[in-house]
């Protein structure tokens, strides 16, 4: 795989959404659910909020890279799992 | 009939997925590989970290980029959805006229991407195109090479006289959907012209609209060739267009690392707004449903 240029951060990085995939795949076999309407009034599932975490939290990296610099990089995860627990809560 | 479940039949799609996987997944990994290294060819990466992403962050040729681009679609789409909806609604309902109308308006749509930029490159040229010609002969001074605001005028006539159809025709679609009956209560009830159309055929055509809204974007937000082939991005950086921006920087210059991290941001802007048109259109189908 040398050839590719494949780095170990960017291996965790995708190691790291593929088992989140797989974990809310094997949650959405175990216990399924119904679609429920939060505050920005679409219906969703887990799925779709993993999404909106996902997405979300790219953006809020890119920001954090903007506007504080990428030494402190680390301390935008922290600024994402509070964002990610109030979409899983309220959306 | 009771339906089985057969979470088996999953195992179908596994083809699909190893394709899927091959062709767009796994290249899409590696666009992401790049973006944190840095190339000097010979296929040689070093590790860069996340240089990239805050070299474009803070690049002004970026972000000028980024707000022709927004400011295009946005454009173009002001123009084009309600250009297009006129279109559809003067359209000839049945006959013969209405085939010759549908002809007539996919004909646009036919012409590859840069077979138009070539018409349009030819035909807004001063010396020998028959638009700038005639400008210039009626005493307006126009100059698509030279001036911001005759390149942009270029750019987006350009593209509403290609894409405009593409709404028409979707929207008269969304149109002839609507059963007579509607037509006839509304006149029962003298319902005036704009009634009709803000009452019955807004409302039917809306789903249709969201989805030629959404073609559009999408197809605006990732233009290259047409502006290309016309403008080339000038005067100046005037018309660079993110796309445009891209291929300079990716082939251009072969800034592997830095094209990549652009493509990633690229990316995620359209993933953006697609994901708000697309929970839109559902929960209006949703709606509808009800």
């Amino acid at each position: 795989m040398t050839w590719m240029a494949w780095t170990t951060p960017t291996a965790l990085f995708f190691v790291a959404i593929a088992s989140l995939l797989v974990i809310f795949t094997i949650l959405a076999i175990r216990f399924p659910e119904t679609p429920r309407r939060g505050v920005l009034g679409i219906d969703t599932t887990r799925g779709d909020r993993l999404f909106i975490t996902l997405l979300g939290s790219a953006f809020i990296n890119l920001a954090w890279l903007g506007f504080v610099g990428a030494e402190l990089q680390p301390y935008a995860l922290i600024v994402c799992l509070v964002y990610a627990a109030a979409v899983f809560r309220f959306v | 009939m009771e339906k089985t479940v057969n979470q088996k039949a999953w195992f179908l799609v596994l083809p699909v997925l190893v394709l899927v996987a091959f062709s767009a997944v796994i290249p899409l990994m590696t666009v992401v590989n790049y973006s944190v290294q840095d190339s000097f060819g010979q296929n040689n990466f070093f590790w860069a970290g996340l240089i990239w992403f805050e070299e474009l962050l803070h690049s002004e040729r970026m972000w000028n980029a980024l707000g022709n681009q927004l400011a295009f679609s946005a454009i173009i789409l002001a123009i084009e959805v309600p250009l297009g909806i006129f279109v559809a609604l003067c359209m000839p309902k049945k006959g013969f006229w209405a085939s010759v109308c549908l002809v007539l308006m996919s004909l646009p749509l036919l012409i590859p991407w840069n077979v138009v930029g070539t018409i349009w490159q030819v035909f807004a040229r001063v010396d020998i195109g028959l638009l700038g010609y005639t400008l210039d002969k009626m005493g307006i001074d126009y100059n698509y090479t030279q001036d911001f605001f005759a390149a942009w005028a270029t750019i987006i006539v350009m593209d509403v006289w290609h894409w405009t159809s593409l709404v028409a025709l979707l929207a008269y679609a969304g149109l002839q959907s609507i059963p007579n009956a509607y037509y006839q209560a509304a006149k029962i009830d003298q319902a005036s012209r704009w009634a009709v159309f803000r009452f019955i055929e807004f409302p039917k055509m809306l789903g249709v609209l969201m989805i030629a809204i959404l073609l559009r974007f999408m197809d605006s937000f990732m233009i290259y060739t047409e502006p290309f082939v016309v403008t080339g991005g000038g005067p100046g950086n005037a018309t660079t267009l993110l796309s445009i921006d891209l291929v300079k920087m990716a082939l251009g210059q072969f800034d592997l690392g830095n094209a990549a991290a652009f493509s990633i941001m690229y990316f995620l802007v359209i993933l953006a707004i697609s994901w708000v048109f697309y929970t839109v259109m559902t929960n209006l189908d949703k709606r509808d449903a009800q």
